[in-house]
C-alpha cells in the first residue's frame, strides 16, 4: 500500500520536471538569501561585541551561513537532475544517484529546521551575555586612559543615545559605580573626600548619570546631577519626573532589538524550509514515477508516483532489517554445522533425462 | 547647406534603428533613476524643513522629478518610432509628430543641465535659509509650552546629536540666547537675579550649552555649564579643550551634507543628460534618413541623414516666417469673418 500515490501521464511528468527545474533555481536564490541572513546576523552581533560577554551566540549565524551555502549546492545539483529528467535516456544517468540525493536532502532540510529553531531559542544566552557585558562596560566607563578599554565610554554613550536607554536595568545602576575618573576629581576638596570615604571600596559614588541618559523629549533642560535631591533644582520632584531621563534599561532595549531581528530571521528560515520540503516532495514523485516507467518499459506510458512504496510501518521494518543484516555479512553459515571445510554434495542438473554420467574406468 | 550630413545605406539604417531601440530602454531606466534621486533629495530636504526658512532649494529636486518622468515618456515614444522605422509602410504616420517632439524633448533635456547649475547657484540661498531657520530654532528652544513652537527643543536636540554639531556657527551661539525657560528658574535666588539684571533685555544668559552639544568621544564626563570658568572644574582649561563639545556649527554641517548629496547626484544626472541627447540626435538622423525612403519603390537604397536641412541661420529664419504666417493666418481668419458678415448685408439691398 503505497503512501500518497499519484498517476502521472507523460505530459504531466514532463511538466513536473520543468516546474521542478525552475523551483530548484529559485531554491538556489533562497539559499543565497539564507547565506546573506547569516552574514547580516553575524555583522549585527559583532557590532555590539564590546557590550556582550563571551557566549555561544556566534553559533547561530555560523549555522545559517553553512546551511545557506550547502542549500545552493544541493539545489544546483537538483536543478541539473530535474533538467535531465525530461528525457528518459538521460534519467538513466542519474538513476542511481537520485535516491541517495533525496535522502541527503531530507536530512539537510532537517538541519535548516534546526537552524530556524535555534533562532527562536537564543533568548536565555542573549540575556545573560547582555547582562554581564553591559555591567562590565559600565564599570570601565571611566577608564578612558586604559588601552583596550578607552573606547568603552564612547560605545556606552552612543548606545544610550541610539537605543534611548539608560544603565543596565534603569538609571539607578549609574549610582552604584564610579563613572567619573579620578583624573578629574579634585582630591583636595572636602566634598570629594567625604564621598570617597562614604563607602568601603573608596569609590566616588554620586546620584548623577552621564549626559547620554538625557531624554530629548523633556520640556526642561536635562538634570543629570543630584537627581534624587529635590531641593537642588527649582520646581523639580524626582518621584513624578518621567521625561527627564530615558526610563528604559539598555539590557531590555538591546534584548528587544535582537529578539526582533532573530524572530524575523527565524520566520524567513522557516518559510524557506517549507519551500525546500515541497521541492523535495516533487523530486521524490518525479523519481518514483520515472523508475516505474523504466520498470514498465514503455517511455510514453502512464505510471504511478509515490512517497513510499509500502506504508510507513513496513518501510521502517524493512529498513531496520537491512541495517541488522549489514552487520551480519561476515558471520558463519550454521547449516554446515560450523565447519566451513565440509564438502557439501552439489545438487547438479544432469541434462533432460537427469541421468548421472558413468564413472570413468580407472587405469590400473 | 546641410548640417552634419551622413550617408546611410540600408544596413546602417537598420542597425541604427535597432541600436536606438535598445538605447531608449536604457535611457528609460536612467530617467526612472533620475526621478527616484529627485524624490530622495526632496524627502531629505523636507525632513529638516523645520530649520529651513525658505523653500527655494526645492526647485532642484522638483526639476529632477519632472524631467525624470518626462524622459520615461520620451524614451517610450522614441522606442516606438524606432520599431516602426524598420517598416517603411508604418513610418509615415509619425512624420507630423516628430518635429514638435524634437523641440519639446530638447527643451526638457536641457532642464537637466539647468537643475545641475541651480544646485550650485542656490547654495548661498540654502545657507541663508539655514542661518535664519537655526537662529529661530535656538531662540525658541525654551518655549516648550508655547503651541506651535513646543517641538523646537526636540528638533534642535535631535539635529545636534545626529549631525554632531552645536549651535548655528558654533557653540558660542548658545551664550547669547536664553535657552532655559523661566518656569525652571528660581527668581528668589540671588544668582538668577544677578544674571537677569546683567543685560538690557532681562534674559537669563549663561556660558552653558544644552546636553545635545556634548561629544561622546570626550575622555571626561561632559562639561556643559560654566564653560568659560576654568576654576569651577578640576583639571580643565577651556582654551585648549577640544573634545568636550562638538566643535562644528550646525549650519555648516547641514550645508556640507546637502552639498554632498547633490554632488553625488550630479554625475548621474549628467550621464542621463548625455544619454538623452545622444538618443535625440540619433533619432533625428534616423528620421531624416527614413524620409528619403518614403515613396520610393526600392526600400534598400542609400539615403542621406542630417540634423538640419539648411544651415542654422536659415532654419531659424524659416521658423520665424512660419510662426509669423501662423499668427497672420489667425488674424486674417478674424478679418475675413467680419468681412463675410458685412457683405451679405450689402448684397441684400442691391437685390431687393
Amino acid at each position: 500500500m503505497a503512501v500518497l500515490p499519484i498517476k502521472f501521464t507523460k505530459t504531466k511528468r514532463d511538466k513536473l520536471a520543468q516546474v521542478l527545474w525552475v523551483l530548484n533555481w529559485i531554491s538556489v536564490v533562497t539559499g543565497i538569501i539564507l547565506f546573506s541572513l547569516g552574514i547580516f546576523l553575524k555583522v549585527e552581533i559583532n557590532k555590539r561585541q564590546d557590550l556582550m560577554a563571551e557566549s555561544q551566540l556566534q553559533s547561530v549565524p555560523n549555522m545559517l551561513i553553512a546551511v545557506g551555502l550547502i542549500a545552493c549546492l544541493i539545489n544546483f545539483l537538483g536543478g541539473k537532475i530535474c533538467y535531465d529528467c525530461v528525457d528518459t535516456n538521460k534519467f538513466l544517468r542519474w538513476k542511481l544517484v537520485m535516491l541517495p540525493y533525496i535522502i541527503c536532502t531530507f536530512f539537510f532540510t532537517l538541519s535548516v529546521l534546526v537552524g530556524a529553531l535555534m533562532c527562536y531559542s537564543m533568548h536565555g544566552q542573549l540575556e545573560e551575555a547582555l547582562t554581564l557585558g553591559l555591567r562590565d562596560a559600565m564599570r570601565h566607563y571611566k577608564d578612558t586612559d586604559t588601552p583596550g578599554r578607552c573606547f568603552l565610554k564612547r560605545t556606552v554613550d552612543l548606545l544610550q543615545i541610539q537605543f534611548q536607554c539608560c544603565g543596565n536595568e534603569g538609571y539607578r545602576d549609574w549610582f552604584q559605580i564610579q563613572w567619573v575618573s579620578n583624573r578629574y576629581l579634585d582630591m583636595s576638596q572636602r566634598e570629594v573626600v567625604d564621598r570617597l570615604r562614604s563607602n568601603v571600596e573608596g569609590k566616588y559614588l554620586m546620584d548623577g548619570v552621564p549626559f547620554s541618559c538625557c531624554s530629548v523629549n523633556s520640556p526642561r533642560p536635562c538634570i543629570q546631577h543630584q537627581i534624587t535631591n529635590n531641593s537642588a533644582h527649582f520646581n523639580y520632584d524626582f518621584q513624578t519626573e518621567e521625561l527627564n531621563l530615558w526610563t528604559r534599561g539598555c539590557r531590555q532595549a538591546l534584548r528587544d532589538y535582537y529578539t526582533n531581528i532573530m524572530h524575523s530571521v527565524g520566520l524567513t528560515v522557516l518559510i524557506i524550509w517549507l519551500f525546500e520540503l515541497s521541492v523535495l516532495t516533487g523530486v521524490r514523485y518525479l523519481q518514483t514515477s520515472l523508475e516505474n516507467v523504466l520498470r514498465q518499459g514503455d517511455p510514453e506510458c502512464e505510471s504511478d508516483g509515490w512517497l513510499l512504496e509500502n506504508s510507513f510501518v513496513e518501510t521502517a521494518r524493512s529498513n531496520l532489517n537491512i541495517i541488522k543484516h549489514l552487520g551480519k555479512f561476515n558471520q558463519i553459515n550454521i547449516s554446515s554445522n560450523g565447519d566451513p571445510n565440509l564438502d557439501k554434495p552439489p545438487t547438479a542438473h544432469y541434462g533432460p533425462d537427469n541421468v548421472p554420467p558413468k564413472p570413468l574406468p580407472m587405469a590400473s | 547647406m546641410v548640417l552634419l550630413k551622413m550617408k546611410f545605406p540600408f544596413q546602417k539604417r537598420v542597425r541604427l534603428a535597432q541600436g536606438l531601440w535598445l538605447l531608449s530602454w536604457v535611457a528609460m531606466f536612467s530617467g526612472a533613476i533620475t526621478f527616484t534621486m529627485g524624490a530622495f533629495l526632496k524627502t531629505e530636504l523636507h525632513r529638516r524643513s523645520e530649520v529651513m526658512h525658505s523653500m527655494d532649494i526645492h526647485i532642484v529636486p522638483n526639476l529632477l522629478m519632472a524631467v525624470g518622468l518626462a524622459s520615461v515618456g520620451i524614451n517610450i515614444f522614441a522606442g516606438k518610432v524606432c520599431q516602426d522605422s524598420l517598416d517603411p509602410s508604418r513610418f509615415p504616420r509619425w512624420k507630423t509628430f516628430l518635429p514638435p517632439f524634437f523641440c519639446f524633448s530638447v527643451f526638457l533635456t536641457s532642464l537637466l543641465l539647468v537643475a545641475m547649475i541651480l544646485s550650485f547657484a542656490l547654495q548661498p540661498s540654502l545657507e541663508e535659509s539655514l542661518k535664519i531657520g537655526l537662529k529661530n530654532g535656538i531662540r525658541f528652544y525654551k518655549d516648550t509650552d508655547t503651541p506651535g513652537r513646543c517641538f523646537q527643543k526636540e528638533t534642535i536636540d535631535r539635529l545636534q546629536i545626529e549631525f554632531q554639531c552645536c549651535g548655528n556657527t558654533d557653540y558660542r551661539d548658545w551664550f547669547e540666547v536664553q535657552w532655559i525657560s523661566n518656569r525652571y528658574l528660581d527668581f528668589t535666588s540671588k544668582e538668577v537675579k544677578d544674571r537677569v539684571r546683567s543685560n538690557v533685555d532681562g534674559r537669563y544668559l549663561l556660558d552653558g550649552v544644552p546636553f545635545s552639544c556634548c561629544n561622546p568621544a570626550s575622555p571626561r564626563p561632559c562639561i556643559q555649564y560654566s564653560l568659560r570658568d576654568n576654576s569651577v572644574h578640576y583639571n580643565y582649561e577651556y582654551q585648549t579643550e577640544e573634545l568636550n563639545l562638538y566643535s562644528r556649527g550646525c549650519r555648516q554641517a547641514l550645508v556640507s551634507y546637502y552639498m554632498g548629496l547633490m554632488n553625488t547626484i550630479g554625475p548621474c544626472v549628467l550621464f542621463d543628460f548625455l544619454l538623452q541627447m545622444a538618443i535625440l540626435v540619433s533619432l533625428r538622423y534616423l528620421q531624416t534618413a527614413m524620409e528619403g525612403v518614403i515613396g520610393q519603390e526600392d526600400v534598400e537604397i542609400e539615403t542621406d541623414g542630417y540634423i538640419l536641412e539648411k544651415g542654422v541661420k536659415e532654419t531659424l529664419l524659416e521658423t520665424k516666417e512660419k510662426v509669423k504666417k501662423l499668427l497672420q493666418f489667425a488674424q486674417v481668419g478674424d478679418a475675413s469673418a467680419t468681412t463675410t458678415d458685412a457683405q451679405p448685408e450689402e448684397e441684400k439691398p442691391a437685390t431687393a
